[in-house]
């Protein structure tokens, strides 16, 4: 299998550059190599239900340290899309690479999220009966197999690591709240930060904004423009009005395939995406 | 107010656990006394059946605590957790028969009188070791945990969860009660092994070996309960609760849920192999029966009332379940079965969390009321 998956990276089109350019250091099975751009490869992705296709020959890619902006009305597979990278859905067919070569769709759940992609769910989850600490401290980075656990000790570094997550979501007083007790804005906030501890290259969150007021959806959108750049951002939300104010780029879903990309202003004068939205 | 509000409940929890071990300790000092010391006339004087009876609820204490961590802690409500203990208290039946030697009713020393009986000439293979008291402490332990292994690693791997699994593990605990029953697996069929005579050399039967049971129980208790404490406040304990509350957010958080599940419960397995180890001496039999389904419901029911989530609980759920089991079947056996489903049925609709979650929100009320004037 091994063998196979390098062969299969030699044979990749976008891979003949890297044998040409003999300088360079190969890149390690294993390791994300983002070194041609995009960090994230959707190519011709299918899944379906019972038939029923919800997202439909796929293709998308996300650049290192972007921010992207992802809408489309209810049911487009917004949602699928990210089951299919964080590898809850395998998809019909169709490829899904992380950098260049790290094929999600053969890793498990905890190996995506070992290789550096979280996700904020949709439906805000964190784990309701720890405190704010305990929630963001289960999420750090370290060694997660069972027996470092039951012995591991917090370190004063990762103490530190916790606080400056806990300023950065503005949860700085809420440390010992169980977290079923926060409001559900800042929940939302709590799960972001729980993505933030483990330090990933590529953070997916779907719809952040859904359900806070609206001092809370500014301080989101603070909040994710300030991890873009150190991190690739992809954000699915139906709020317009915050997908303008954190947008670079723009892509339409529209059942289970892009209908449109560019900028906010492009996306919306859209022939088809006014069509389909105002089609509703 | 959180925070201190939290501290609160966290201490109330410890508090518990504090007055429960103290509770056992001074149980461990007092029965023996009371029962070698003072004059059987006296009415401070406990009778030997009476340690005996204590002993097991020790035992049952520490089942309960075994199931607690599956059920209470990582949210897996097996309803087969009586197979481990029985499991265990066969391990120990083993070797308890062996060590009859000579002294059963066919005066065979090579063989147990229900082989004789049988007809069988040599020893199966997997009675061998038996003899020796420290390969059947191996097994007690063995023998479960690698049961809860195998079966806990095809479970968790396929992601069976649920009632699903409930289910599962009551039919695991049935088929291995029918399969118990057999002749032909050698462990006595449905007269299960007992007529033991006496254990590391000591006479079963004297006083002085009941008290002696009675405290190792009440050890394995107080150890049992340390070793689950320290589980559950470690990370791991709190990785444990997490998968519990919030399966998928774990998984993508990047912890193999399989793992977990499978690592406490094969400790519970452990554990629960450990008290039926214990209980088989004192009550003097080991039989299919203890594979009933019903015993591992009733085990539930001990938990629920106790208050799954917290330790304590569930020890003060199995003895007072326990207790009044005793009281009822002696005073009004036909009311006892209906009077544990009105009980399990109240304490399910009414209290949620238990006794514990009675005692936690008791003292949060305290705690605000003075709060409140300050
Ligand atoms: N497990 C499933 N089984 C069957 N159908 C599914 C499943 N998951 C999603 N679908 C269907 O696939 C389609 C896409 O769903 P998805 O959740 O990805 O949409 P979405 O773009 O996230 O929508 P929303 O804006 O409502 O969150 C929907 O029609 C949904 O009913
Ligand atoms: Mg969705």
């Amino acid at each position: 299998m091994k063998a196979l998956d390098g062969l299969r990276a030699t044979m990749r089109r976008d891979r003949v550059f890297d044998v040409v350019n003999h300088g360079r250091r190969p890149v390690r099975p294993g390791e994300l190599d983002t070194r041609h751009g995009p960090i994230l490869y959707l190519e011709e992705v299918t899944v379906s239900f019972d038939g029923f296709k919800a997202l439909n020959d796929l293709t998308l890619y996300i650049d290192d340290g972007e921010l992207r902006c992802i809408i489309g009305p209810n049911g487009a597979g917004k949602t699928t899309m990210m089951d299919v990278i964080t590898g809850k859905t395998r998809p019909d067919t169709g490829t899904v690479y992380f950098g260049q070569t790290l094929d999600l769709t053969r890793m498990s759940e905890h190996e995506i999220a070992g290789a550096g992609i979280g996700r904020k769910f949709q439906k805000p989850t964190v784990f309701p009966e720890h405190s704010v600490f305990e929630n963001l401290e289960l999420a750090m980075q370290a060694d997660k197999r069972v027996w470092p656990t039951l012995v591991a000790r917090l370190s004063g570094e990762q103490g530190d690591r916790i606080d400056e997550v806990m300023h950065t979501i503005m949860l700085t007083e809420h440390g010992p709240t169980r977290a079923a007790q926060l409001s559900h804005g800042q929940k939302q906030w709590l799960e972001i930060g729980m993505l933030l501890m483990q330090n990933p290259r590529l953070l997916l969150v779907d719809e952040p904004v859904a359900g806070m007021t609206h001092q809370e959806i500014e301080r989101t959108a603070e909040l994710l423009n300030g991890l873009a750049g150190k991190h690739s951002v992809v954000v699915v939300e139906h709020d317009m009005e915050f997908v303008r104010s954190i947008a670079r780029t723009v892509t339409v879903l529209h059942e289970g395939h892009v209908l449109a990309e560019g900028d906010m202003d492009e996306v919306q004068n859209h022939p088809r995406v006014i069509e389909v939205y105002l089609g509703e | 107010m959180q925070p201190r509000r939290l501290i609160v409940e966290w201490l109330a929890q410890d508090r518990g656990g504090h007055l429960l071990l103290l509770f056992v300790l001074a149980a461990a000092v007092l029965v023996p006394i009371c029962n070698l010391a003072v004059p059987a006339d006296s009415p401070l004087h406990v009778s030997t059946y009476t340690v005996t009876l204590l002993g097991k609820y020790l035992c049952f204490a520490l089942l309960a605590i075994a199931l607690d961590l599956v059920w209470g802690y990582c949210g897996i409500l097996s309803l087969g957790h009586g197979a481990f203990f029985a499991l265990g208290g066969y391990a120990m039946g083993m070797y308890l028969m062996r060590q009859i030697g000579d002294r059963g009713v066919y005066g065979n020393a090579d063989l147990p009188d229900f082989m004789v009986f049988l007809d069988w000439k040599e020893l199966p293979w997997y009675w061998y070791g038996f003899d020796e008291f420290w390969f059947a402490a191996l097994m007690v332990m063995v023998v479960p945990g690698l049961l809860a292994f195998v079966f806990g690693w095809l479970a968790f791997r396929s992601r069976v969860t649920g009632v699903y699994l409930s289910i599962i593990t009551q039919a695991l605990t049935y088929a291995l009660m029918l399969a118990f029953f057999r002749n032909e697996m050698g462990f006595g069929g449905n007269n299960g092994l007992t007529d033991f005579k006496d254990i590391l050399g000591y006479n079963l039967q004297s006083d002085a070996t009941r008290i002696g049971l009675f405290l190792a129980s009440a050890i394995a208790l107080v150890l049992g309960y340390l070793l689950a404490r320290y589980v559950v406040r470690s990370k791991l304990g709190r990785v444990v609760i997490a998968i519990r509350d919030a399966e998928a957010r774990a998984r993508f958080v990047g912890y193999k849920v399989e793992h977990y599940k499978l690592w406490v419960f094969v400790l519970s397995a452990v554990l629960a192999g450990i008290a039926g180890a214990l209980y088989v001496p004192q009550v003097g039999i080991i039989n299919p029966s203890e594979f009933s389904p019903l015993n591992s419901i009733e085990l539930v029911v001990w938990v629920a009332i106790g208050g799954r989530g917290t330790l304590y609980g569930a020890v003060v759920g199995a003895l007072l379940v326990n207790y009044a089991k005793t009281y009822f079947t002696g005073a009004l056996p036909e009311v006892w079965l209906f009077a544990l489903g009105a009980l399990f049925v109240v304490v399910t609709l009414f209290l949620p969390k238990g006794l514990a979650g009675v005692v936690t929100l008791w003292r949060q009320r305290r705690g605000r009321r003075r709060e409140a004037p300050a």
